[in-house]
């Protein structure tokens, strides 16, 4: 002892001479390295296609610099002067010089359109401000009222002080049906433009329902698929997985087919003599007609984790509480219910995460009525091209979500989630 | 769906097209297939450059989209007066301009031949559409006559497939109202307007069935899902003469206005494309449209050649937008108007239709 500690820890050493835990780590730390250049390719993939995507969402929402880049001197005066100052010579001067230079760069009718969106009616005012802005002489005040007093709007002016700074949350009021009023205040919107409270609220209302509808019905047909015969229940399996493979394009086209007031179920009905010729249901173009397709789209997707979860489940615990005494409904709901559990909150949390982006579906067998809100995202994307408004709700969309997974974690426990 | 199938083979289409070849963006269905007939066609034969088409609900917006994404596709897009406006002054489309034009065939200088105001910097006018709405005459034999009956659902019970934007629906809901067509843009400029116009269109909220695509409305009248519907004049023109469907169009009302070719800026194959926009405007090539299509030239040279339609025997005159006798009550749709409401009037819209 004595001498190991007047010389120090003996040092391992492998055949070539160097430390043992040196080598160790190296061949450790290149193994590990190795592992990582495996998985590198995924990891490069999501942070590419997923995560840098999203990340770009969340800043559109917050970001909008069509007016701040191309207005850059009146920006500076807001900057320059508080709210409520007065606009002066200088600023008017900084707007002729803006518009001048964003009519050589035509982009003040991009300029123009982010005020349009606060200020309804605004745009046409740059577009005309930029065409005769070459004009314009000192003094600024008097030359710019003289092309429009509409200028001279307090409300145009606080308005353009809100939209100079690129960062706003003007979207996220926007998305939650709120405005600013000219003081600053933030208010309700006038209640018939108000939409996207409503559409949020019936968005979820709706995956609400469809999850319950698709555990009813899917329920039963993971237990029997359970508990068949092999061969019996992979005939069932196929026609569980058969409509899943089958596009949903197709699947919806086809419920349209089925749903119309001319169609499949339609006229057996009145064939049958159960319905009138006139008093033909309507169950397209309406919520029902988004219910029923969505439902039957979404349903594997409820019965694929809860079959996952039933399979292992031995028949002998449902057994030995029948001879214990419980009745069908005790044992069912104290003892084989609940180790159902795991497979319930996935199927219900994969429905219900699904129906809440809906899109296609209800955009073709929707009509008004079975609008979501992901197809007022896809409006703002692709026909309104205000895709701060579609970043905003999306985002919330998002956050809802991710308020609905912790939930889940903490009612349930993620780690009891079984997919499959 | 078929539009979805079409869309999908069109882009398949392109990523495998050479460099040369000119896409074009329009609206789909018989009107695609009219320029397919007289532009595409002779263009290709004349140049060797072919044309590749795809189809959109409106080629306007994704313009503007391909264009600030910077990735732009599309060399040439069919579009309204409003969009074609808006994007030139956003600075998004190529400039053309009238002295790239040639003359008409019998020589009249392009400034004088097309019609007034149809052509701008950076668009050229090839045809004048209209909204009008049609109904199924099985369902009414005597017919509805004029565009109050359209919102009369007790005199002509039923659906109505209506076109799920605010344009021309709001138009239409004031003349209904009885608001004279000169009017119709300086009511709907005031708040009360506005007003009027939805109180009109909700008169008729439940029995409205929504289209989105220009082809729609024909299937949802041919399908018996509605007894009526509004649509671009051609369409119908389409599903009656061509197909011998049992519809018959209303003129009363009718709200007309130009389509037009722009090259958004940055086309992949520019020079191709402007090439096409002149060759496509041409006396002939408009003149050669209407035969496929009932849409009014926008050359005037291009009127005194249009005839038969291609089934030989169908004058195309009573079937134009522009023909006198269908002009009695017409209006001419304001693309003043929509470039500077067109955000607002949808955010309302949208709100009255998600209330229930």
């Amino acid at each position: 002892m004595a001498d190991v500690s007047a010389s120090g820890p003996i040092l391992l050493t492998t055949a070539d001479g160097r430390p043992l835990k040196e080598a160790l780590a190296r061949a450790q730390g290149q193994a590990k390295r190795r592992a990582f250049m495996l998985v590198l390719p995924l990891l490069l993939f999501i942070v590419i296609t997923f995560l840098w995507p999203i990340a770009q969402v969340l800043h559109q929402s917050a970001y909008n610099p069509k007016f701040s880049d191309n207005m850059p001197k009146i920006g500076a005066w807001f900057a320059a002067n508080p709210i409520g100052t007065e606009p002066d010579e200088a600023a008017y001067a900084a707007l002729a010089e803006d518009l001048k230079a964003a009519a050589a760069a035509k982009t003040v009718a991009v300029a123009g359109e982010r005020v349009n969106y606060e200020m309804p009616g605004t745009r046409s005012l740059f577009t005309a401000g930029g065409r005769k802005a070459k004009t314009l002489e000192p003094p600024f005040k008097e030359a710019v009222l003289a092309m429009d007093a509409k200028w001279g709007d307090p409300a145009l002016w606080g308005v353009m002080r809100q939209v100079s700074s690129a960062y706003t949350t003007d979207f996220y009021l926007a998305a939650v049906d709120l405005e600013r009023d000219p003081d600053g205040a933030i208010v309700q919107v006038p209640e018939n433009e108000r939409v996207y409270v409503n559409l949020f609220l019936r968005t979820f209302a709706m995956s609400a329902a469809i999850t319950v509808i698709c555990l009813i019905l899917g329920f039963p047909v993971a237990f029997l698929l359970s508990v068949l015969p092999m061969r019996y229940s992979n005939l069932l399996m196929i026609l569980v997985l058969l409509p899943f493979w089958t596009s949903l394009l197709v699947r919806t086209t086809a419920w349209m087919v089925l749903l119309q007031g001319q169609g499949v179920v339609n006229s057996l009905l009145v064939w049958a003599g159960i319905l009138s010729d006139d008093g033909r249901l309507e169950m397209i173009n309406n919520l029902t007609g988004t219910v029923i397709a969505m439902t039957h789209i979404l349903l594997p997707f409820m019965i694929l984790p809860l079959y996952s979860v039933m399979r292992p489940i031995p028949p002998s615990y449902v057994r030995a509480a029948r001879s214990l005494g419980a009745t069908s409904w005790t044992a069912f709901r104290r003892v084989y219910l609940p180790q159902t559990i795991p497979g319930i909150g996935a199927g219900g949390l994969l429905v219900f995460i699904l129906s809440v982006g809906y899109y296609i579906t209800p955009a073709l067998v929707g009509g008004a009525s079975g609008q979501l809100i992901s197809n007022l995202i896809a409006f703002h994307v692709n026909k309104s091209n205000n895709w701060s408004l579609a970043a905003a709700l999306a985002t919330i969309l998002l956050a809802a979500i991710m308020l609905l997974y912790w939930l889940y974690d903490k009612l349930v426990g993620i780690d009891k989630l079984k997919l499959g | 769906m078929k539009k979805l199938l079409v869309l999908s083979t069109a882009l398949t289409a392109v990523s495998f097209a050479a460099q040369a070849d000119v896409t074009v963006a329009s609206w789909g269905g018989a009107y695609t297939q009219s320029q397919i007939e007289a532009y595409h066609k002779p263009f290709t034969a004349a140049t060797g450059i072919a044309v590749i088409s795809v189809d959109s609900d409106n080629p306007g917006p994704q313009v503007k989209t391909q264009v600030e994404a910077g990735n732009v596709t599309i060399d040439v897009a069919d579009v309204e007066f409003s969009d074609a406006v808006r994007l030139c002054d956003e600075g998004m489309l190529e400039t053309i301009g009238m002295d790239a034009l040639p003359p008409g065939a019998d020589g009249t200088p392009a400034a004088e031949d097309f019609l007034p105001g149809a052509v701008t910097d950076c668009a050229v006018s090839t045809i004048v559409f209209s909204t009008i709405y049609a109904y199924d005459t099985t369902k009414f034999p005597e017919g509805p006559t004029t565009i109050a009956d359209l919102f009369d659902t007790t005199k002509f019970p039923g659906k109505r497939a209506l076109g799920k934007r605010p344009k021309a629906n709001l138009e239409m809901a004031l003349m209904a109202d009885g608001v004279p067509a000169a009017d119709v843009y300086a009511t709907l400029a005031t708040p009360e307007g506005v007003d009027r116009a939805f109180a009109k269109l909700d008169s008729i909220k439940a029995d409205i069935v929504w289209w989105e695509a220009g082809a729609q409305p024909p299937q949802l009248l041919a399908d018996g899902e509605v007894v009526m519907a509004t649509a671009y004049n051609g369409r119908m023109f389409s599903a009656e003469v061509a197909d011998g469907k049992p519809f018959k169009t209303v003129w009363d009302g009718q709200v007309y206005e130009y389509d037009l070719f722009v090259v958004p800026k940055g086309a992949p194959n520019k020079d191709q494309a402007i090439e096409f926009v002149k060759f496509a405007t041409s006396t002939q090539a408009l003149a050669d449209q209407a035969k496929w299509i009932a849409y009014g030239p926008a050359r005037k040279s291009s009127a005194a050649l249009v005839g038969l339609f291609n089934d030989g025997k169908t004058e195309m005159a009573p079937y134009m937008p522009t023909s006198p006798e269908n002009m009695t009550n017409a209006l001419a749709s304001s693309y003043e108007f929509w470039v500077d409401h067109d955000a607002e009037l949808n955010d309302r819209f949208n709100a009255w239709l998600a209330a229930n």
